[in-house]
């Protein structure tokens, strides 16, 4: 890209505060103005490259707003078909076992056509890393409802809200692997401020680093916005996540060394109904 | 050299996988194929060649597996039957367009549906023809004993990655299950990790300094980019039919009648050429080894010398429209097929070859 900065000589040593990581790939993301898509992946390769994992990553990238992360993410990468991005982390994670793998896979990928392979993976105990973004809703085909589309949230599919008693309810498959013997690290985080941005940062780094102990799955939720899905501008698609998937999806760590963290009883309520 | 075995031919596959230096299988239990996964189980490969053994979740499950295990460039395969195989077309069509080398074997059973457990060649068009979306083509290879179980595991699994292609060995629930006589090949060692990274410069094993990073998918949305990736497919198959046809022609040099049959069906007719012999009927038994690559020339250099062909299929007739786009319509070219499970005998195949063929 065309080097637009006007006072390159300010560009000094001593200057440097932030510098974008070389496995980030130096070109426009395809996502949305707005969208958490881009924050993560800066924090993902900034994980991989601060525990020296450049060359020894493998990641699978899904079907979803994400299909094309294998552009941006300058690691070695394949692309999955809807929902099986978790067997081939499987098969990759046992047939290379000094790698570290991992998947990144939106809800719609995860939650609902990949439903299966990501309860198996959970349950077998694989050791890889699942990266999870929720928004609520299936970005890439134009806003339709998704397993984990809100109770009343209005989608292209639920143009009148999710109404549970025709369209079900949405799922909490967070919740629910984390009670499978085979995870050992779960955790819910947002990228929506610096301060969320930085646990969520810290969440990944402790889930690689989970892959060298052999004890299952790592799995890192974020909660993230789709101001375009949710026909909302980034500000109010932030505020709105905060008011109404944050008590749905509350943030924090589920389950801590392969131990469930006991639930606050203030959210006990939303969590367990 | 080699060692000589009784056993059947789902352990002939799977034994001849270990030998062959297989790094991982990934399968889902299915009658008749069940013994596959079975044998590797009950042998434990992965305490002594390191070749990973997963019973997956599904055949879903199973086929993805493949598609990771195939992309980081190591030597993967799977086994079911025809209903399995069915769910395995998305993963297949995934590793033709991402140009992935894998072995598959269908060890076929009756359909459509749920169907019978019992054997049938009815899934040659889904074989041949595609079964997943897209233009592609799979080598297709067609054993009609346990011995050609094992071998063809080895040529399987070097056609795949010398074309990075996936590889079906298309059997049946009989040759699955039979005993026969088999020589096994001596083992081949595994790959190491260094080994394959040298030999698989496309796999995405991990981005070593001073190479750009490794993508694998069958995605392109440029519709120019795409036209260009079928084009490259296309090349591939044209070079396949060139170089990968296999056959086998029995006492075809002075017939004048030619049963074509594959699999289990060309060892009926095996038996059925020689109870005509002994009537003074001269016939020949023609039998394509890859169904793709079809042995195309061959068969039309015959058709300008028989004066009729019975094709025999357990299937409704599938195989029958490529031979005959083979040889032309100048010859009767008669079909015989039997379903559900029902093998024909030899007796019954000479029967329909005069009365369809010679006596029509």
């Amino acid at each position: 890209m065309e080097d637009t900065f006007a006072h390159p000589e300010l560009r000094t040593p001593e200057n440097l505060v932030y510098k974008r990581t070389e496995l980030l790939v130096d070109r426009p993301l395809s996502y949305c103005p707005g969208c958490g898509h881009g924050v993560v992946h800066r924090m993902l390769m900034e994980v991989v490259e601060e525990i020296g994992g450049r060359s020894k990553t493998i990641g699978i990238s899904p079907v979803g707003c994400s299909v094309l992360a294998y552009d941006f993410l300058n690691v070695d990468m394949l692309g999955a078909a809807h929902g099986r991005a978790p067997a081939l982390a499987t098969a990759i994670k046992r047939l290379w076992p000094n790698r570290f793998v991992f998947t990144y896979q939106g809800d719609g990928d995860l939650a609902a056509i990949g439903t299966a392979e990501t309860i198996h993976v959970c349950n077998r105990g694989e050791n890889f890393t699942i990266i999870f973004i929720n928004n609520g809703i299936y970005g890439m085909t134009g806003g339709q409802m998704a397993p984990t589309t809100l109770p009343g949230m209005r989608s292209s599919t639920s143009p009148y809200g999710r109404n549970t008693q025709i369209m079900g309810n949405p799922l909490k498959i967070t919740e629910l692997i984390a009670r499978l013997p085979g995870t050992y690290y779960v955790t819910r985080q947002s990228v929506h401020t610096p301060a969320a941005v930085r646990k969520t940062k810290k969440a990944l780094k402790k889930a690689f680093e989970c892959q060298n102990l052999g004890k299952g799955i790592s799995f890192v939720e974020v909660v993230s916005n789709c101001n375009s899905g949710w026909k909302m501008s980034p500000v109010q698609a932030n505020k709105w996540m905060e008011e109404n998937m944050f008590p749905f999806y509350p943030p924090g760590d589920i389950k801590v060394d392969g131990e469930l963290v006991p639930v606050k009883e203030t959210e006990k309520s939303e969590v367990v109904k | 050299m080699g060692e000589l075995r009784l056993m059947k031919g789902n352990e002939a596959v799977a034994e001849a996988a270990i030998r062959a230096g297989c790094d991982g299988y990934f399968g889902y239990p299915i009658t008749p194929q069940s013994e596959v996964l079975e044998y590797l189980m009950a042998e434990k490969p992965y305490e002594t060649t390191g070749m990973v053994v997963l019973q997956a979740e599904s055949e879903l499950g199973a086929v993805n597996m493949l598609y990771g295990g195939a992309g980081t460039g190591k030597m993967v395969m799977t086994s079911s039957s025809s209903p399995g195989i069915s769910l395995m077309q998305e993963g297949i069509s995934y590793m033709a367009g991402a140009e992935l080398p894998s072995l598959l074997v269908n060890i076929v059973r009756g359909g459509p549906g749920l169907g019978t457990i019992q054997p049938s060649q009815a899934d040659y068009f889904q074989a041949v023809k595609g079964g997943g979306h897209g233009d592609y083509h799979m080598i297709v290879l067609a054993p009609a004993s346990v011995q050609e179980m094992a071998d063809f595991v080895k040529i399987g699994f070097d056609a795949a990655f010398r074309y990075r292609t996936p590889v079906m060995i298309l059997s049946d629930g009989a040759i699955g299950q039979m005993m026969e006589k088999v020589v096994l090949p001596d083992p081949i060692p595994r790959r190491t990790e260094e080994e394959i990274i040298a030999q698989c410069p496309w796999a995405a094993t991990g981005r070593l300094p001073g190479r750009e990073h490794i993508i694998i998918t069958s995605l392109c949305l440029d519709p120019a980019g795409q036209e260009k990736l079928n084009l490259r497919l296309q090349a591939k198959y044209r070079e396949i039919e060139e170089n990968e046809v296999r056959f086998e022609a029995i006492r075809c040099e002075d017939a004048e009648y030619l049963f074509i049959a594959f699999g289990l069906s060309a060892r009926i007719c095996q038996k059925a050429t020689d109870i005509a012999r002994a009537n003074g009927v001269r016939v020949g038994l023609f039998r394509p080894v890859t169904l793709f690559p079809f042995p195309k020339k061959q068969l039309y250099e015959l058709g300008q010398r028989v004066k009729g062909m019975l094709v025999v299929e357990m299937n409704a007739g599938q195989m029958i429209e490529d031979v005959r786009l083979s040889v032309g319509c100048h010859l009767p070219i008669e079909h015989y097929g039997r379903f559900g499970g029902i093998i024909p005998t030899p007796d019954e195949v000479v029967r329909i070859l005069e009365q369809k063929i010679i006596n029509r």
